[in-house]
C-alpha cells in the first residue's frame, strides 16, 4: 500500500523527477473525472501511515533544525515554514494513502527590510520544498526586472520565458519585484513580464515556485496595483528587522564561521557601534554586520602587520577593541542620547 | 498499414507519450546535454537540417521547460514533424547525442521508390515524399 521506500530512495538520490512525478501532469482530473469516490468508504480506518517515518526519510526536520540554529530570530517567518513544512508532509502521507488533493499553492512573497535574511530563507525553502517531493529539483533561480523585462517591443516575452525555463523544477525568486511594474509609465515592458508570470504561475503551479521580495511599503503598492498577482500569492511572509541582541548573535555567527571571535572589550565596542548604526538610514540588518565584520578583520590584519614580530593563534583569531572603535560610525554620528547627556 | 516514419533513436516504437518524452529529457539533462527542439515537413532521410524552433535550451534543468517548448511548438506546427535532439559537448564526443520524434503530421502518406534508367542499363533508385509535391507549408494538411 504504502511505497514509502522507494519514494525515499528517489528523492535521497534526487531522481524524484523522471520516475516518481509528484503530480503528474493531468492525474488529479482524471482522478476526479471519473466516478466520485468517496474516499472515507473507500479507505478503512486501519489503513494508517507513520508520519514520523515519512519526517525521517525526507530528512526535512535536519533542514528546519539547521534553519533553526543558523538564522537568528525571525519566529513568524520559521512558524510559517514549519507549517507549509508539516502541510507538505501530511499532503504526501494523504497520496500515499490514495486520497488526492490538489498540490497546494505556494507562491509567495517576503517583505522585509534589507538584510533581513529573504534570500537566504529563499534558498532554504528551495531546499525544504525539494526534500517534500513539491519541486523536482530544489534550485533557486534568483532574478531581478533586469532578467525579465526586456528593452524593446517583443523582446520581453522571450526573456521571460527564458528566466521561467530555467527556473522549472526549483524556485524562481524576484528580488525587489516592485521594479516590475512602473506606475507611471503604461507603455513599460514590466507588465508584459508579469502576464507571462501570472500565467506559469496559475497554469504551471506543479513545475516552479514563485518567490516576490522586497521592501513592505512598496510590495505593498505593488499587490495593490496588481491585483491578480496578489491573489496568486497564497503566502505573505514579513521579516522583521533584527533587534539588537539579535544582530549580536548574527555577528558572533558570522564571527565563528570565519573562526574570529571578539575579545570582550571588542564585544561591547561592537554592541555600542551597532546601538549607533542601527538608527543610521541606510542601515542593512545582517548586511551591514558583515561589513561591518569585515571592515573589523582589515583593520586587525593592519595593526597585526604594524605590529610585527610573533604572533600567536589567539591574535590572529581575536578582534580587539580598537579595531571596531575606529569606525567612522563612532566619529560622524551621535545618537540623540548621548547629544543631550553631553550638553547637560 | 500507415506510414510510419522511422528516424531516430525510437522510431520503431509507437510514438512516445509525452511522459515518456518527459522521461527520455530527465536522461537526456541527467546527462549535461543541451536539448533543442526541430520541426520540418520535409521528411527525406537526407534532410537533415530541419528548422530550429527557438535557440538550443542550455540552462534548463528541470524537463517542464523543455516539454513547454515542445507543447509552444506543436501548436504553432501542428502538422509538421517536431523532434528532439540532444548535443553532447564533452571533448571527443562534440556530436548529437540522440535525437527522437516527438510529433508526427495526423496522415503521412509516405514515400514514392522512383527508379532512374542511366548508363548501360543501369538502374538508380532514389525516395521521394509525396508530401514534398505541395509546396512547403502546405503539406500533411489533409
Amino acid at each position: 500500500m504504502i511505497p514509502m521506500d522507494e519514494l525515499s530512495k528517489d528523492l535521497a538520490h534526487g531522481s524524484v523527477g523522471a520516475i516518481v512525478c509528484p503530480y503528474p501532469a493531468g492525474a488529479s482530473q482524471s482522478k476526479e473525472s471519473g466516478s466520485i469516490v468517496d474516499p472515507v468508504l473507500d479507505c478503512p480506518d486501519e489503513v494508517s501511515a507513520d508520519i514520523s517515518a515519512v519526517l525521517h526519510e525526507s530528512q526535512v526536520m535536519e533542514v528546519l533544525q539547521k534553519l533553526d540554529e543558523e538564522l537568528v530570530g525571525l519566529t513568524s517567518v520559521k512558524t510559517r515554514i514549519r507549517e507549509i513544512a508539516a502541510l507538505l508532509v501530511v499532503d504526501r502521507m494523504r497520496r500515499s494513502l490514495a486520497l488526492t488533493a490538489r498540490p497546494p499553492s505556494l507562491h509567495m512573497s517576503f517583505t522585509g527590510g534589507p538584510g533581513t535574511g529573504k534570500t537566504t530563507v529563499a534558498m532554504r525553502m528551495a531546499t525544504i520544498l525539494h526534500r517534500l517531493g513539491y519541486v523536482r529539483k530544489g534550485h533557486l533561480v534568483a532574478v531581478t526586472r533586469d532578467d525579465l523585462v526586456g528593452q524593446y517591443i517583443g523582446h520581453t516575452a522571450p526573456k521571460t520565458k527564458e528566466v521561467l525555463k530555467r527556473a522549472m523544477g526549483g524556485v524562481l525568486f524576484i528580488d525587489e519585484a516592485y521594479y516590475l511594474y512602473r506606475q507611471e509609465n503604461e507603455r513599460d515592458y514590466g507588465q508584459e513580464a508579469i502576464e507571462i508570470l501570472l500565467q506559469v504561475m496559475e497554469n504551471q503551479r506543479e513545475d516552479l515556485v514563485v518567490i516576490l521580495a522586497g521592501y513592505k511599503d512598496r510590495m505593498e503598492t505593488f499587490f495593490q496595483s496588481n491585483p491578480g498577482v496578489s491573489s496568486r500569492v497564497a503566502h505573505h511572509l514579513d521579516f522583521p528587522d533584527y533587534l539588537l541582541n539579535e544582530l549580536l548573535a548574527i555577528a558572533q555567527l558570522m564571527l565563528a564561521e570565519q573562526m574570529y571571535r571578539f575579545s570582550p572589550e571588542a564585544l561591547k565596542a561592537f554592541e555600542a557601534y551597532l546601538k549607533r548604526h542601527m538608527h543610521m538610514p541606510r542601515f542593512s540588518n545582517a548586511r551591514s554586520v558583515r561589513n561591518a565584520i569585515d571592515r573589523a578583520r582589515l583593520r586587525q590584519a593592519n595593526r597585526l602587520v604594524a605590529k610585527g614580530g610573533r604572533i600567536s593563534k589567539t591574535d590572529l583569531m581575536t578582534i580587539e577593541a580598537e579595531d571596531i572603535l575606529v569606525s567612522r560610525i563612532f566619529t560622524e554620528y551621535v545618537p540623540d542620547d548621548e547629544q543631550q547627556s553631553d550638553r547637560s | 498499414m500507415a506510414f510510419h516514419l522511422t528516424q531516430g533513436t525510437f522510431s520503431f516504437l509507437p510514438p512516445l507519450t509525452d511522459d515518456e518524452i518527459r522521461m527520455q529529457v530527465q536522461y537526456c539533462l541527467d546527462n549535461d546535454w543541451p536539448i533543442n527542439v526541430e520541426f520540418t515537413d520535409d521528411p527525406h532521410p537526407r534532410n537533415s537540417y530541419w528548422e530550429m524552433w527557438g535557440l538550443p535550451m542550455f540552462d534548463v534543468m528541470d524537463p517542464a521547460a523543455i516539454l513547454y517548448e515542445i507543447n509552444q511548438c506543436r501548436k504553432a506546427y501542428p502538422n509538421y514533424y517536431i523532434r528532439v535532439g540532444a548535443y553532447d559537448r564533452r571533448k571527443g564526443r562534440q556530436t548529437l547525442a540522440i535525437s527522437f520524434i516527438v510529433n508526427r503530421p495526423p496522415h503521412d502518406p509516405g514515400f514514392a521508390l522512383s527508379r532512374q534508367e542511366a548508363h548501360d542499363r543501369t538502374i538508380r533508385y532514389t525516395l521521394h515524399s509525396y508530401a514534398t509535391d505541395k509546396p512547403e507549408g502546405e503539406r500533411f494538411t489533409d
